[in-house]
């Protein structure tokens, strides 16, 4: 291990993907769940709890793209033409729900069209992100400097599974998030179906977890030699513990306790990809050193890094502060 | 695809999915900043229409803010998709500045932007003033950085290139600061400003035409006109300086803005005023042509050299034509734009700027003029940069991914038809909010921390917000 800048930029641009994953996680999975909805006070409702936070959340992505354009240019030039389909769906689909945001309150007669697109353009964009995560995962074919693969490559068994797994695990985010932020019927609907979800996300995320090492030699090595074996095995049994806290919470009542133990499963399923992954960007040919920009570059956005980051998550908390607690229905933010 | 190489469908793709971003952010720089304005013009008098008008225009600016979003996050990933030996190029120069846009910008105005929208009653009157400046220096700070990107591929310095054909940062100073960014960044930040005057003009000048004494009408239509003949002269001021620092540094570009194949070593050009280029044979036929004054204009006398696209390659020559006619564009609606200030400030002398019908319908037909000329001008900036991305030293064809023809055009042609159909029910929408007044002599709701928090009524509930379908 190296501790050098490049290092330091993988963790910060891994810290910003998973930030995105988990914040517009739980308002993509809330558009996933829309259509679940019964009436239009609960569409409206559940709609509430996101939308002063959302742009923000979505930000995130931006970082996490640009970082990577910025201080791993060459990650960046590979892994966007290899990923060319999904992205673009991704970012079209994006297109569709963030509009909706204001787009829905504007009309009463095309208000089912952007409920639809709300819907719709959370579930694809949710399904893009994760096959795109499973295509990088099973590795990108590179030549020279340059995606040496065709326009299809992503799509395989395994990145369709990835796809699914991600649309389950943020409906999950976006399921407990509304029982942590709404009363009544929308509290009620998504307890339940917080349940069956939190076991779906489980299976799948056990069944990725099995797949995933039998990829490449290196992910193998990783969870089932020893003695790595014996640290990676920290990562299942945690997860056996946080499913424990969110079955409890769910039981229990403790409204906040099934979205917390959802943010950790994320973060436990983010370390193992972790674990999967170093020292590799794109696996399996490029690491971190080999795709990094020159050490000038990477010094001069960390000096901005280390002063701004810190203001973006006191700032970010501060608007979650403002908004926090259960939404009150007649409050209406729109 | 339909007879276009990859190159010439990624190039189509970028120009229309960054022509259509463009719209929103020259829009919300603007508006923005009013938003500032009027909020902080409440705070300090407390007078109500201010707060009026700041809630009827943050209705609007939430609607174009989330459009300009979503087709920023395009923005980011496609020089990724399309443009990827670009990235990898110039990746460890520009993408840095990238990065301090997207931390020091995007995450402010996105930040604050909850708290703008929805949060007045929840932090009170100063916090959200706060909130409000915050988005509006947010704005203002993505302007700054991704022109300074722009610029830096207009104008590159400050850099060497490394053992992997890669520009590497020297003096990054240099690069930030390099030498057209401060003459763009003032052309396109005064853009923003009077696109936004424009607008905000012609809103009021529609409801001024319904009924002259509503105060709400008068008040942002006497604040854009006011703003436009500050900000007219201004910018034409800056851009001609603009066009000096072009004529220094991308002599090419500013040779096909004039039309100007036949060098004049010894000065005395004439400005072409019209005429249709005509590259191959190299002439400007028609040409309806001023002497002298092109060489008045751009060299400030009679008698130094101006270059023509004579002096360059054929092949180093950026298209004439759209670059010709796009520069027109833009110069007359700049004139236009400080000639409907100037009618406003001698109606305002006399007394009779809100009576006045016909001063009204013009402003109404300049509303959309910002953008058409925000556009041209960058038509022409763009267009003029070419055969090259980072000017003299990467060539567009060299920038491009090698992605078949068919997944650049399949993908051209969804944002095509998604934008169309998305951003047209959003500018309907925009247009429709704009119709209803902005004041109907209802009380406003939530004046000051002394409203019991959380029960503003939801404007979206509110009738006066959606008309009768």
């Amino acid at each position: 291990m190296v501790f050098d800048l490049a290092f330091i930029w993988a963790g910060l641009i891994a810290f910003a993907i998973l930030a995105y994953v988990i914040l517009d996680g739980f308002d993509l999975g809330v558009g996933i769940l829309f259509p679940l909805m019964p009436t239009e006070a609960d569409k409206d409702l559940a709609m509430n709890t996101v939308a002063p936070v959302w742009d923000g959340n979505e930000t995130w992505l931006v970082l996490g793209g640009g970082g990577l354009f910025a201080v791993f240019p060459l990650a960046y030039a590979v892994v966007m033409p290899a990923l060319y389909v999904p992205i673009i769906v991704m970012l079209l689909a994006l297109v569709f729900r963030g509009v909706a945001f204001e787009f829905r309150w504007r009309t009463r007669r095309g208000k089912f069209l952007w409920d639809l697109s709300f819907f719709g353009g959370s579930l694809i964009a949710t399904f893009a992100q994760g096959v795109a995560l499973g295509a990088l995962v099973q590795g990108i074919a590179v030549e020279g400097r340059a995606y040496a693969g065709g326009n299809w490559d992503w799509l395989t068994p395994f990145s369709i599974i990835t796809g699914v797994a991600l649309v389950t695990g943020y409906a999950l985010l976006g399921a407990t998030w509304l029982v942590m932020k709404t009363d009544g019927p929308v509290r009620a609907i998504a307890h339940r179906l917080a349940l069956w979800i939190g076991w779906a996300t489980l299976a799948l995320i056990g069944l990725v977890s099995l797949l995933t090492p039998f990829l490449n030699p290196l992910y193998l090595d990783r969870w089932f030699r020893f003695p790595n074996a014996l640290f990676s095995a920290l990562v299942p049994a945690s997860v056996l513990i946080v499913a424990f806290v969110f079955l409890k919470g769910l039981r229990e009542n403790r409204d906040t306790w099934p979205f917390r133990a959802t943010l950790a499963l994320f973060v436990l399923s983010f370390i193992g990809l972790g674990i999967s992954f170093y020292p590799y960007m794109v696996p399996p040919s490029l690491t971190i050193w080999d795709v990094a920009a020159p050490d000038e570059s990477l010094l001069f956005l960390l000096v901005g890094a280390l002063v701004l980051v810190p203001m973006i998550l006191a700032y970010t908390a501060y608007a979650y502060w403002v908004f926090r607690g259960k939404v009150d229905p007649a409050g209406g933010y729109h | 695809m339909f007879g276009f190489d990859a190159i010439e469908l990624a190039r189509i793709q970028f120009a229309f999915t960054v022509s259509f971003h463009i719209i929103f952010p020259a829009f919300s720089i603007g508006l923005a900043s009013y938003l500032a304005v009027l909020n902080g013009l409440h705070l300090w008098t407390g007078r109500e229409v201010f707060l009026k008008l700041f809630n009827y225009w943050k209705t609007i600016f939430a609607v174009a803010f989330g459009m300009g979003v979503v087709s920023g996050i395009v923005m980011s990933y496609q020089f990724g998709t399309n443009w990827s030996v670009f990235s990898d190029t110039a990746g460890p120069v520009i993408g840095p500045l990238m990065g301090y846009e997207v931390l020091s910008a995007f995450f402010l105005e996105a930040g604050f932007l909850g708290v703008m929208l929805f949060g007045r009653e929840k932090v009170g009157p100063r916090l959200h003033f706060f909130a409000t400046l915050m988005v509006a220096i947010g704005t203002l700070g993505s302007a700054f950085w991704i022109l300074s990107v722009n610029s830096w591929m207009q104008t590159p310095q400050g850099h060497a290139i490394n053992e992997v054909g890669q520009f590497v940062p020297v003096d990054w100073w240099a690069i930030v600061f390099n030498p057209s960014f401060p003459y763009r960044l003032v052309h396109m930040v005064l853009a923003a400003y009077l696109t936004t005057a424009l607008v905000v003009g012609a809103v009021g000048g529609w409801h001024l035409l319904r009924d002259r004494a509503n105060q709400a009408s008068r008040t942002m239509f006497s604040m854009a006109m006011g703003m436009l003949i500050v900000v007219a002269p201004l910018q034409i001021v800056a851009g001609d300086f603009h066009g000096l620092n072009t004529l220094e540094h991308q002599p090419a570009k500013i040779a096909a803005m004039e039309g100007h194949f036949e060098p004049h070593p010894e000065g005395g050009a004439p400005l072409i005023l019209f005429g249709i280029p005509d590259a191959e044979n190299e002439t400007v036929n028609y040409a309806v042509q001023i002497p002298y004054l092109s060489s008045l204009i751009l060299t400030h006398d009679l008698t130094s050299p101006l270059p023509g696209l004579k002096d360059f390659p054929r092949e180093e020559r950026p298209p004439v034509g759209i670059v010709f006619w796009s520069f027109r564009v833009m110069v007359a609606l700049g004139f236009a734009m400080l000639g409907l200030g100037l009618w406003a400030v001698i109606m305002r002398w006399r007394g009779t700027m809100y009576d006045r019908p016909w001063l009204h319908r013009a402003a109404i037909a300049m509303g959309p003029a910002g953008f058409v000329a925000v556009l041209a001008g960058w038509i022409t900036t763009e267009v003029g940069r070419q055969p090259w991305t980072v000017y003299g030293l990467l060539s567009t064809n060299d920038s491009v991914t090698a992605v078949g023809a068919s997944a650049v055009g399949a993908s051209l042609l969804a944002f095509i038809v998604i934008y169309f159909t998305l951003f047209g029910a959003g500018t309907f929408y925009i247009l429709r909010l704009m119709g209803k007044r902005p004041d109907d002599g209802t009380p406003v709701s939530g004046i000051g921390p002394t409203r019991t928090a959380g029960v503003t009524p939801a404007p979206a509930f509110d009738d006066k917000f959606i008309p009768a379908e």
